[in-house]
């Protein structure tokens, strides 16, 4: 049963996080809307009080906690008591016995984002964080540059919370995630470009707009929203973790975030420290960091996307060396497939759990089948896939190699016409799968 | 010869606050030694002690990134715009 989500007054308690360090050179920096290291241009990350945390936060202090990714609050970057909380997270992680058998694994789990709260995608839990850390920071409006989930998830989001809102997209993006962000009535920008076009602009409007750009001026406080997909697979394992994960690949900014998670969790004594091995998963078609693992190398060499998976095509991926060092270190593997490969893995999830996702999900999919295939998962670990979003925003990708409706008259004779030739059709395919 | 060029938030101390700002050159090495004369320090912020442009720093000339023209030798013409944007960013 799902609770009223009832706004309370806003009181503050001591927040857990002390400010912002460069993960390149160390150099620190106040909680400000900053994301960039002014020496050396590396990434800044949030800086968090562990020894507080661990004096502070149980298991049973989460589990008292609100149904939605703030019972990790004390994880997260923000100040208030009273968070953006719009019912975002605490997905379902389904053990995928179908999928399982059909792959020859022995312990399969979804973790199944494609029914995230809000705007349906995993992108619901880095917003409740950005504009959450906006508002802290005084923001009235707030942007981004998307592959159309992020733009979902921010208009949805910021229509809640009153915010104004102005997001940046490609123009060729599916008619759902368009559809989906124009809803909330924000103002879109359909860029003539790429998401690398679009990125690159949003950085430029960023120099001159006092605006609060979740994915790059409110980025370090953003990305950490990502790692509440790895608390919340270790508390529904029973405050264990798994032995492998697989994860798509865009900026892999999601995939370090997992990572990070599992690693704080271990360090404040939440879950008992064990190796996970991290795999990530990248259509062929935009496959930078798939590549550069390839080859061994510690630089990613951009590409300019050509996929149907439009929701990872990032060509020019910001954490895509963190990527290849986290699948290296972990004894995971980063794997590319074909588009066919992800409609295949699309249907594949759908016809085994009931799940229908994206592209991203597709993708997914088909690198743990390529994985198993190779012999690179063992059927006994506990692995667990990360569906990421939902099919319905991306119909097109599936739209010809899907069934069609059989049409019929209101009459039973109507009706056992055509019964008898859908069996006699599902015979015929089964004789051709099996020939 | 005058190349109009974008400066990221983190660089406009450097520039006065300015976000655009004018350089000369005939290329993208060239353009940081323009930049250098009339903003001293800033290009020590763009270049290791190699003097190779930093990994998380990305330019593009026309919009378009130089890792897929000639890198830190891309050509530059009169009316050219530069942009240089920090790499982290987006996803």
């Amino acid at each position: 049963m799902t609770q009223a989500i009832t706004p309370t007054c806003s009181r503050t308690t001591a927040a857990t996080f002390t400010g912002l360090k460069c993960k390149e050179c160390g150099a620190e920096y106040e909680a400000k809307a900053i994301h960039v290291c002014e020496e050396c241009f590396g990434p800044l990350e949030v800086v968090y009080d562990y020894e507080t945390l661990r004096r502070t936060v149980t298991r049973e202090s989460i589990q008292a906690g609100p149904h939605s990714i703030w019972r990790y609050r004390a994880f997260l970057p923000v100040e208030t008591d009273t968070p953006i909380d719009v019912g975002t997270g605490l997905t379902p992680l389904l053990q995928a016995n179908r999928l399982a058998r059909r792959l020859g694994l022995k312990r399969l789990y979804i973790k199944n984002d494609a029914v995230n709260m809000p705007s349906l995608s995993f992108k619901d839990r880095v917003v409740s964080v950005a504009l959450t850390r906006a508002r802290e920071l005084g923001f009235t409006t707030v942007s981004c540059a998307s592959t159309g989930n992020l733009a979902n998830s921010t208009a949805a989001i910021a229509a809640h919370a009153g915010l104004e809102c102005c997001v940046f997209i490609p123009s060729d993006l599916e008619a759902g995630k368009v559809l989906g962000t124009l809803i909330y009535a924000p103002t879109v920008m359909a860029v003539h470009g790429n998401y690398d076009q679009v990125n690159r602009l949003c950085s430029e409007v960023a120099n001159t707009h006092g605006w609060g750009f979740v994915n790059i001026n409110l980025r370090p406080y953003y990305s950490e929203g990502s790692k509440t997909l790895g608390y919340e697979v270790a508390e529904q394992l029973g405050w264990q973790l798994p032995d492998h994960i697989v994860a798509p690949l865009a900026s892999g900014s999601l995939f370090t975030k997992i990572y990070k998670g599992f690693q704080e969790f271990v360090k404040v004594g939440l879950v008992d420290e064990k190796p996970v091995r991290f795999s990530g998963a990248q259509a062929e078609g935009c496959s930078p960091i798939a590549q550069a693992f390839r080859e061994g190398r510690d630089f990613i060499a951009p590409v300019k996307p050509n996929t149907i998976a439009k929701s990872i095509a990032i060509g020019n991926p910001a954490d895509g060396i963190y990527a290849v060092d986290i699948a290296k270190k972990t004894n995971g593997n980063i794997e590319s497939v074909t588009d066919q490969e992800i409609i295949e893995g699309i249907k594949l999830l759908a016809e085994t759990e009931g799940i229908f996702t994206e592209t991203a999900g597709g993708t997914t999919i088909a690198v743990l089948k390529k994985l198993v295939e190779a012999g690179k998962i063992n059927p006994d670990e506990t692995t667990v896939a990360y569906i990421t979003g939902n099919g319905l925003k991306t119909q097109e990708a599936v739209q010809g190699y899907i069934g069609e409706t059989l049409t019929i008259e209101p009459k039973l004779d109507s009706f056992e016409r055509a019964w008898e030739r859908a069996q006699t059709l599902e015979r015929l395919e089964w004789q051709e799968v099996t020939v | 010869m005058s190349i109009k060029v974008l400066i990221p938030t983190p660089l406009q101390k450097f520039t006065r606050d300015q976000a655009t700002i004018d350089g000369e050159g005939s290329n993208i090495l060239e353009l940081l030694d323009s930049l250098e004369k009339d903003f001293p320090g800033i290009k020590a912020r763009l270049c290791d002690d190699q003097g190779e442009l930093r990994r998380f720093i990305n330019f593009y000339v026309n919009s378009e990134d130089i890792r897929f023209l000639d890198g830190k030798n891309t050509a530059l013409n009169s009316g050219d715009e530069v942009s240089i944007v920090p790499a982290v960013a987006g996803g």
